[in-house]
């Protein structure tokens, strides 16, 4: 029982790391119909942005919570500016071009990615002290102590508030309401002197931040990262983002939280060795026989 | 006028510049390394300063002649020319490339290096030549073909290993075995939408690839299966001194023994296999299912309404295309007589897509210029790998936005009412 | 003359939405039907529920043979062509663009020249049985290009040829199947006067030459009026009218439906 609850509370930090990077996919997809295969090294990138700020912040000895602030804002500062310039050159060129090749561009833009960072910043893996260390301790009197760390209560506030934060920006703003227009019909939308192009760059930039933000996550919770982390945990993402519906954002954070507790469950009784064969699964049995997630809308093909 | 549009031109330029600082500041400027027991970093400013010089230089110049409009065009232009000068000369090209690669072991100048790149590029020809079936011809965006080549490569070592049996059995084994393969995993996900499919297939790939490192009692994890059986030529080893009761290939022959013995003989084993996939290639375009495979590219709902069954016509094409890459997954493990799991990562996928695509897709020609360009060229600057895959990449990037149909695209129809007209 | 087809309150929701809402018709053998009605009105619906492409929400639909009748809802999108013979084309063309026209007449041969070529065994040994039974889905191919005077573009590509050609080849490639009923999707559409007169001169020869039962939708009034035997009007989803062309042309409901009611 007390490792079901550890296992529960793992699996919710977890959770919410994929369902921020999720976020970013179905926004994406939701509004141009494409998958950006490239998110996942966003994020990536993000943590690099993170650590780095991290590294430097750490000299001064400026308080933790201004330090977490500034390296969040950098952070997505800098994310965001990889997300809309990805969206420039390798997207935006390819609106109309044949069905396979955003997918292709966005594969290559990856790969860029990748081994972009690779070069700039080496291939050793790289470490990081813990920042947040301490936490609460639940059933001390058994045998098996369920410990919460804070830095893990400070991971799944701040996704709360996040979510927050993103779900004002698109259910009660202008932003939100010319997304959603554009998500329907691009055409009519621009007919309508709406900026589709801004409203498109701006999609990529929320959704990378959000991707930053969950690297910077990535780096306080796991203490390392290297250059590859974005693949597994971009496809993880993405994972998540179709098991909640792809195109819908409750269900990019809905699925991000059964994807994290999916694994750690996995990982925890099954077998750690196969944890990401669970994850890759869930992603294949969701596809083919329930690929419309819990909270898409269903797709019939338009003849 | 002029002036004003240099002027806003030079803004623009400057505000390129002003994202590149910041794309390029934090992740070039400012490496990190670790020193003793932290992380420090070291700064490079002259490395950020010079990229995001070139930025608003090239975004400058770019401005100034608006380039873009004019490249493109005359990008395409020279592409198409290239295409036409390879179609016209289609015939004397392939019979040429062929006489050459026959000649190539013989040619004064090939020593072992060379011959052992030309095993790579073909080997690379090879699995470029199965993908086209199932990415150019089908249309079917699969990145995870490397899944196919390990099966083949470890059935092969397996089936060797454990049972002795000859190359020239267990090669079609391993083809079959591989192809059972694609069958099995193609039938649930074939019905996916084309990017679903992309993801599913690369799941598959890596399902496979941890599976291979864990599932210690079969395939030794991560230290991988040695001892795999070298090729013999028809029966005679390539052995210096061949045990009792048994000849090798030199004393057969009677010449002096030479480690080149081998390597000719795969090299030529390989060039045999891949000139095999490729003549079946273009034989099967020909066929109803290689039409049907193309019309499913072109429009699957236009397929259903003329009584085409997109599965099965898709699963032909995904098994057909594992099974070469079966093949070519049991010559690397005789070639190398040692596999393991490190070999059959993504990263394969994504160089073996980036031949098919930057090729021009269905284009047989173009997956060798391809594989000679991405292979051959960037093995000489080994120490540069990531650089390499750098260029790859963006190039990948660059095929899609200026010619997204492949430099080489110039289809020709499988089957002519009037005959050749030229 | 006999049925063809029958539908049976066909009912098509999505979501919110009815399409069709209890639609009952009936289509006779060698006799053009014209479905008609305003936009959105669920014609091409219509389509795709008798094609297999949607599962209708109600109702059956059945195609008669000499004394038999199948259930079109139990076969799924290419077994209706395949099995139950049920061709048809689309509102907006789906040619295989980069495919040559010829090429395109074949791939609508595909299920007989894919037993011709033993599932492609006989093919890649390149037997003679196989040969002789391409150069006869050639030759059909030929037929019918003949016939829309395409032949010397046989080679070019479907995606080159004038929109009113790729109106033509779609229907001929429809044909290639050898449909019971060929249903058309607005085949006028975009074609100019001379143009649709020589689409009536096509749709009229596959009815009485072919023995096709054809249903077609159409806004052009010149053509359903010039060919229709049996005229089916839609609004919102429900039949408001059925019957000739004559008619149909002086229905009191059909008028209101197009023009909208004087209040
Ligand atoms: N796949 C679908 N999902 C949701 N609604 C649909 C779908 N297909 C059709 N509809 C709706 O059903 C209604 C009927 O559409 P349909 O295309 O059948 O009209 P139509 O009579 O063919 O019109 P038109 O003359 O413009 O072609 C429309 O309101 C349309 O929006
Ligand atoms: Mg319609």
């Amino acid at each position: 029982m007390e490792y079901f609850i550890q296992q529960l509370v793992n699996g919710i930090t977890l959770g919410s790391i994929y369902g921020l990077i999720a976020i970013g996919y179905t926004m994406v997809y939701g509004i141009i119909g494409m998958i950006n295969f490239a998110h996942g090294d966003i994020f990536m990138i993000g943590a690099f942005v993170a650590l780095i700020s991290f590294i430097i912040f750490g000299l001064t000895g400026v308080a933790l919570p201004i330090i977490l602030l500034l390296v969040l804002l950098i952070a997505m500062l800098f994310t965001a500016c990889y997300g809309w310039t990805v969206e420039k050159l390798a997207y935006k060129p390819l609106r109309g071009s044949f069905r396979l090749a955003p997918l292709i561009s966005a594969l290559g833009m990856s790969i860029v990615l990748q081994n972009y960072v690779q070069v700039a910043q080496g291939a050793r893996v790289k470490p990081m002290q813990p920042l947040i260390s301490g936490g609460l301790e639940f059933f001390k009197n058994s045998e098996f102590i369920v410990t919460v760390s804070y830095l893990q209560i400070f991971i799944v506030i701040l996704t709360i508030i996040l979510m927050g934060i993103f779900t004002y920006l698109i259910t009660k703003t202008d932003l939100g309401r010319a997304q959603r227009a554009c998500e329907q019909d691009r055409t009519m939308t621009a007919l309508l002197g709406i900026n589709v192009d801004r409203t498109i760059s701006i999609t990529f930039i929320i959704g990378s931040s959000l991707a930053s933000v969950a690297g910077m996550m990535f780096v306080l919770y796991y203490g390392v990262i290297d250059f590859y982390i974005g693949f597994l945990a971009g496809i993880k993402a993405f994972t998540a983002a179709v098991l909640g519906g792809i195109g819908s954002l409750p269900g990019a954070m809905l699925g991000g939280l059964l994807i994290g507790l999916i694994e750690t469950f996995w990982a925890g009784y099954v077998s750690l060795e196969y944890k990401d064969v669970a994850a890759f699964s869930v992603l294949i049995v969701v596809l083919i026989f329930f690929p419309t997630g819990f909270l898409g809308k269903p797709d019939i093909e338009k003849v | 006028m002029e002036k004003k549009d240099i002027i806003q031109s030079f803004k623009d330029s400057l505000f390129t510049g002003l994202i590149a600082l910041a794309l390029f500041g934090p992740i070039v400027g400012l490496r990190t390394a670790s020193k003793g027991e932290g992380l420090f970093i070291t700064p490079q400013w002259g490395v950020v300063f010079l990229l995001v010089g070139l930025c608003i230089l090239g975004r400058f110049l770019i401005n100034l002649n608006s380039v873009r409009k004019t490249e493109i065009t005359s990008f395409s232009k020279f592409t198409s020319k290239f295409s036409a000068i390879t179609e016209d000369k289609a015939k004397h090209f392939a019979i040429t490339a062929i006489l050459f690669a026959v000649v190539f072991p013989f040619l004064p100048f090939t020593d072992r290096y060379f011959m052992d790149v030309a095993i790579m590029i073909l080997t690379y020809i090879m699995l470029g030549w199965g993908l086209n079936i199932v990415v150019g011809l089908a249309g079917l965006l699969d990145l995870g073909y490397v899944a196919f080549y390990a099966v083949g490569a470890y059935s092969y070592a397996l089936i060797a290993t454990t049972f002795g049996w000859s190359f020239w059995i267990c090669l079609p084994l391993a083809g079959l075995f591989a192809a059972f393969f694609g069958i099995l995993l193609g039938f649930p996900v074939l019905r996916l939408r084309g990017d679903y499919l992309a993801i599913v297939t690369l799941g598959f790939g890596e399902i496979i690839r941890i599976i291979l490192i864990n599932w210690y009692e079969v395939t030794n994890g991560p230290d991988g299966i040695t001892g795999i059986p070298r090729p013999s030529f028809f029966g005679l080893p390539f052995k210096r001194s061949p045990d009792e009761g048994e000849t090798s290939f030199h004393l057969f022959f009677n010449l002096e023994y030479s480690t080149m013995h081998r390597i000719i003989f795969l090299y030529y084993l390989i060039l045999v296999l891949a000139l095999i996939t490729n003549y079946f290639t273009l034989k099967i375009r020909k066929l109803p299912v290689g039409r049907a495979w193309e019309a499913l590219r072109e429009d699957e709902i236009a397929c259903k309404s003329l009584g085409v069954n997109p599965t099965n016509t898709k699963l032909t094409a995904f098994a057909i295309g594992a099974m070469f890459g079966g093949f070519a997954g049991s010559f690397f493990a005789t070639r190398q007589a040692f596999i393991s799991p490190e070999s059959f990562t993504f990263i394969e996928s994504a160089i073996i897509v980036a031949i098919v695509v930057l090729g021009g897709m269905g284009s047989q020609t173009g997956v060798v210029l391809a594989s000679i360009f991405l292979i051959g060229i960037t093995e000489m600057f080994r120490d540069l790998e990531q650089y390499r895959m750098i260029a790859f990449g963006g190039a990948m990037v660059l095929i899609m936005v200026f010619k997204p149909k492949g430099i080489l695209a110039n289809r020709k129809p499988t089957i002519l009412m009037h005959g050749d007209k030229k | 003359m006999s049925n063809l087809l029958s539908v049976e309150n066909l009912t098509m929701k999505f979501g919110g939405l009815t399409a069709i809402d209890d639609l009952s018709f009936d289509a006779k053998n060698n006799q053009i039907t014209s479905i008609i009605g305003p936009n959105g009105a669920g014609k091409t619906t219509v389509f795709n529920c008798l094609t297999g492409f949607y599962k209708p929400t109600n109702g059956q639909m059945f195609l008669h043979k000499e004394n038999s009748k199948i259930s079109l809802r139990k076969y799924t999108d290419f077994k209706i062509a395949y099995v139950a013979k049920v061709a048809r084309t689309f509102q907006n063309i789906r040619l295989f663009p980069a495919m040559s026209v010829l090429e395109n007449l074949l791939v609508a041969q595909h299920n007989e020249l894919m037993v011709a070529s033993g599932y492609s065994l006989f093919g890649l040994l390149n037997l003679k049985s196989y040969r002789d039974k391409e150069q006869l889905a050639v030759d059909k191919a030929k037929y019918w290009l003949d016939i829309i005077g395409l032949t010397h573009r046989a080679d070019d590509n479907a995606g080159d040829l004038p929109y009113g050609d790729q109106r033509k080849l779609e229907i001929v490639r429809a044909m290639c199947i050898e449909p019971r009923l060929l249903c058309l999707d607005e085949p006028a559409a975009g074609l100019n006067p001379k143009e649709s007169a020589e689409l009536n001169k096509l749709l009229k020869f596959i009815k009485t030459e072919k023995q096709t039962g054809i249903l077609l939708i159409e806004h052009d009034m010149s053509v359903v009026m010039g060919i229709s035997d049996h005229v089916v009007v839609l609004n919102y989803g429900k039949k408001i009218f059925e019957g000739t062309a004559d008619q149909t042309k002086n229905s009191k409901e059909v008028i209101e439906a197009y023009l909208g009611v004087d209040e």
